[in-house]
């Protein structure tokens, strides 16, 4: 049981190599969270989850690499699963651009969306480059992982962590997750599983992520941004506005020549005295 | 199957028809707020009179920003929440520099009392008849010109300040928005001056802004097709049926480049003759209305070839 104090970092360590896309990880959630849940989507693998979003905070990605001709061995690639959840990044795309201050940081160091304050601007929709967040159609506001907030301040670890039966999904300190993620890795690695790799445990993606994944191939194969795509939404407020102010500068300019006085009468010249001439005495 | 691109995986954040609108309107009462202003600072008479119009434009397209943008909202009961945060314990006014939508909540209810005072003042010196405009009334519309040049294109940094496909691949939205939503007041001004006999010597020379904006408007859209090419979204943005947005703003705009000079004699109300002058017409409502399709059709493509 892991103990939990208020200004300690909280997260994830989710392993994919021991993921059976079971989905007793969303079940668990759907649970505590009370959360309805969408209609299944059917689509071309056997994802009926769909993805991340106001309904779905764990979601467990299949990724179906199998080649029509299974000769050769797969070495875990084969058939990718990914239990995939809130980041609960460092840098956080959707806690910048909120503008009501509904997204905060908790006092676990986790990402979250206090539904009272939210109002539905979707901005954080917009910035998560997770995709993440839905607006929820029952509450009107925007929905995602709370790491189990709840729970948490009740001294009880998420409840995805609790119900994961292959301990794929690993709930604790980040500090002493990153030290068990780091030792696992080296263990694949040691057996041969080269493509093994972390994604978010150290600070190249987002300044790091609480919620961070020891995958089987590259952050790209999972659908997730790697490093160098990892850029946050403020990264465009400086050109924009300069971009913006330049213009503004030039039309101003623009339009204060293109609108100044003329010497050229425009459907002005009907002087007064030409008029008045013939009416005489009037 | 690996996805041969892989920048972000964002959900749309469903901004659709209010968004487009408020854009729309945001554009046109700020370029009206901004040129009324720039006549006004010409000074003479017949400016002054399109000046008025002009504040007299603002106001209603204001009037509606917010009413669109808080129906957009999840919650639209809590579009306060904009400027206050209300997290318990709080309950301070939030304002962050960073994040565009924070500060165009702000730009609103600043530019919202500056058209408000205008037109109120425009009214007033109409009614009784008063010509010119003050010191103070000249300092107000500088600075409310400011904050109208912000509110007409700050909605182009918002959408670039995301991690969406499009709108975070390009510097040049602002711009964009800025300079067409000028162009649309231009040539709204510039038809409604037709109709105000005061105003009439000035109408002209809003065809002559319409071509500077226009320019810019060109300029920009060409800077945001080079920036979606390294980005690899240009097919995105200008791919079937959005090209066909692309073409109607364009197609709606090109009556104005032709010449509209027009050799008139001015014809006085008892037959006398003047001499003929080189007068620049400002077009009708049909073309008018061309210029104000081209505003929305590009402010449509951008947003919804993104989602
Ligand atoms: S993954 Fe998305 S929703 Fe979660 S903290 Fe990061 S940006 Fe926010």
């Amino acid at each position: 049981m892991v103990e939990i104090t208020p200004g300690r970092a909280y997260g994830f360590f989710t392993d994919t190599s021991v993921c059976i896309g079971c989905k007793a990880c969303e079940v668990a959630c759907k649970e505590w969270n009370q959360l309805p849940g969408n209609e299944p989507v059917f689509g071309d693998g056997f994802d009926n989850t769909g993805s991340l979003d106001s309904q779905n905070w764990r979601h467990v990605k299949f990724i179906d690499n199998v080649a029509d001709e299974t000769m050769q061995a797969g070495d875990g690639k084969a058939w990718l699963m990914m239990s995939d959840v809130c980041k609960h990044c460092k840098h956080a795309s959707c806690l910048e651009v909120c503008p009501t201050g509904a997204l905060i940081r908790t006092e676990f160091d986790t990402v979250y969306i206090q539904p009272d304050v939210c109002n539905g601007c979707r901005d954080c929709i917009a910035a998560c480059p997770y995709g993440v967040i839905g607006l929820d159609e029952h509450s009107n506001v925007a929905q995602k992982c709370t790491l189990c907030y709840d729970r948490l301040q009740g001294g009880m670890e998420p409840a995805c962590a609790k119900a994961c039966p292959t301990q794929s999904i690993q709930f604790g300190p980040v500090d002493e997750l990153r030290a068990k993620a780091s030792q696992r890795l080296d263990d694949l690695h040691g057996q041969g599983i080269a493509q093994a790799q972390l994604y978010g445990a150290d600070d190249s993606v987002y300044g790091g992520l609480n919620a961070f994944f020891l995958l089987m191939d590259k952050p790209e194969a999972y659908h997730l941004p790697n490093a160098a795509n990892a850029v946050l939404p403020s990264r465009n407020n400086a050109r924009g506005y300069l971009a913006t102010a330049v213009t503004a500068v030039l039309a101003v300019i623009g339009g204060l020549v293109a609108l100044r006085r003329r010497r050229e009468p425009v459907r002005e010249p009907v002087p007064e005295p030409v008029r008045k001439q013939p009416e005489g005495g009037e | 199957m690996v996805l041969a691109e892989a920048e972000h995986f964002v959900r749309a954040p469903n901004w659709t028809w209010y968004i487009l609108f408020y854009f729309f309107l945001a554009g046109l009462s700020g370029g009206s707020y901004v040129l009324a202003t720039l006549l006004r600072l010409r000074g003479d008479s017949a400016a002054e009179a399109v000046a008025r119009l002009g504040y007299y434009v603002a106001f209603p397209t204001m009037l509606v920003c917010p009413i669109l943008l808080t129906l957009d909202l999840g919650q639209p009961l809590r579009f306060w929440h904009m400027l206050v945060n209300t997290t318990p314990g709080q309950l301070v006014p939030i304002f962050k520099y960073w994040s565009p939508m924070s500060v165009g909540a702000w730009a609103l209810v600043a530019f919202g009392l500056f058209v408000t005072v205008s037109f109120l003042d425009a009214l007033r010196r109409d009614r009784r008849g008063i010509e010119g405009a003050g010191l103070l009334a000249k300092l107000w519309s500088i600075a409310g010109a400011v904050v109208g040049l912000f509110i007409a294109g700050y909605t182009g940094v918002l959408l670039a300040v995301s991690n969406q496909p499009v709108w975070s691949d390009t510097w040049a939205l602002g711009g964009l928005f800025l300079a067409s939503g000028l162009s649309g007041s231009a040539a709204l001004l510039g038809w409604l001056a037709r109709h105000r006999r005061a105003a009439q010597p000035a109408a002209g020379a809003f065809v002559r802004a319409e071509r500077v904006f226009l320019l810019l408007e060109l300029v920009l859209i060409v800077a945001f097709v080079l920036t979606l090419v390294p980005a690899g979204t240009l097919g995105r943005a200008f791919g079937f049926p959005w090209i066909l947005l692309w073409a109607l703003a364009l197609l709606c705009v090109l009556p104005w480049l032709r010449s509209r000079e027009r050799t008139r004699s001015a014809v006085a109300a008892d037959g006398t003759v003047a001499a003929p002058a080189r007068v620049v017409v400002a077009p009708g409502l049909i073309l008018t209305t061309l210029a104000l399709i081209s505003v929305l059709a590009i402010r449509a493509a951008v947003i919804f070839s993104a989602q």
